[in-house]
């Protein structure tokens, strides 16, 4: 059954969208985004020479998976709307991964400058996929401006604490009219799959899959559980119930007198 | 010592000395190791994959050529690295 995501005007069949941050060399990094089945990278913005060329571009290029590129590493409106602008002009796309985090410790977004920054760039002609909070309100507003997906974090970048307010993930994928990608916090493939449970249109990782003991086996866990959680939210999960309820007939039960 | 025919810019962040006169194009075909054609693109027929700014604002790629470099200008080049 056809079930492809349609993400910034873009068909994919992969709900999966694995990020390149954080793994321990370019070779592991190739396996794991093969065994991911992405179709979706993210990369950051940087100068050439700290970039170490441009080697990941270049794979990127051989693989044939395409490149969202990021604002990581931006605390204000302007410098993100600076980095939206390279990257365009590098990569050659109109994508871009907002970001624009309040402070280091935390990486979360500060939702002012954030807002700011989607205005401004959707009216520049950006297809805006916006790293925000899980506050549905923020979520709204961002949709509001223009954004072409929002992506709230489960948890803060690089935690892998799952997704600590599934109440608010579901209330904004429920609300949502652009797709919702949960982006940040999955720690491992049953976060994933909530996340796809929950309602989210595709989920966003990188740490969980590229800082595992054996990246491109979680890599291919990812994928199960994106699909799997895809899946049983389709199928449509059972009520929960206080009491328990037998699966097994009464009628020609045995009973021993 | 900048001679007179050198002018010193901040290039990807570290002091450089550029001829006089030098354009965009021809610093960042040897900053990035690639012969660009007067359009920015590069000669071998690949894509570029990078990006420049000059004083804090994007310059196109197909303006580099026109591009003269002044004295104290900071240009950064930019591309596609691991991250998000």
């Amino acid at each position: 059954m056809d079930d492809a995501l349609v993400l910034g005007g873009e068909r994919l069949t992969s709900r999966l969208i694995m990020g390149t941050g954080g793994a321990s060399s370019l070779a592991t990094l190739e396996a794991s985004l093969v065994a991911s089945g992405t179709e979706v990278t993210t990369v950051a913005i940087r100068r050439y020479a700290a970039a170490g060329g441009n080697s990941v571009f270049a794979m990127l290029e051989r693989l044939g998976v395409r490149a969202l590129p990021n604002t990581a590493g931006c605390f204000a409106a302007r410098d993100a709307v600076l980095t939206a602008q390279l990257a365009r002009e590098a990569l050659e796309t109109d994508w871009i991964k907002l970001e624009v985090v309040a402070d280091e410790d935390t990486l979360l977004p500060d939702p002012v400058e954030l807002l700011t920054a989607a205005d401004q760039l959707v009216a520049d002609g950006f297809s805006v996929f916006a790293y925000t909070n899980d506050d549905p309100i923020l979520a709204r507003r961002l949709q509001d401006v223009g954004v072409v997906a929002v992506m709230p974090a489960g948890a803060p970048i690089g935690t892998g604490l799952g997704i600590l307010n599934p109440h608010h993930i579901e209330m904004i994928a429920a609300a949502a009219e652009v797709p919702v990608v949960l982006d940040a916090g999955v720690g491992t493939a049953s976060d994933a799959a909530l996340a796809m449970e929950l309602g989210c249109d595709a989920v966003l990782l990188a740490s969980a899959v590229t800082r595992a003991h054996d990246a491109p086996l979680m890599a291919r866990a990812m994928r199960a559980a994106v699909q799997a959680g895809r899946d049983a939210y389709r199928a449509g999960r059972i009520p929960r119930r206080s009491l328990a309820r037998a699966s097994s007939p009464d009628e020609g039960r045995i009973d021993a007198w | 010592m900048t001679s007179s025919h050198e002018i010193t810019v901040v290039l990807d962040g570290e002091t450089a000395r550029l001829a006089q006169g030098i354009t965009l194009r021809e610093t960042v075909a040897r900053h990035i190791g690639r012969e660009l054609d007067p359009d920015g693109t590069p000669a071998d027929g690949g894509r570029l994959g990078v990006a420049v700014a000059v004083d804090g604002a994007v310059v196109p790629r197909r303006e580099w050529h026109a591009h003269v470099i002044a004295a104290g200008s900071t240009i950064d080049v930019v591309t596609a690295t691991q991250g998000g």
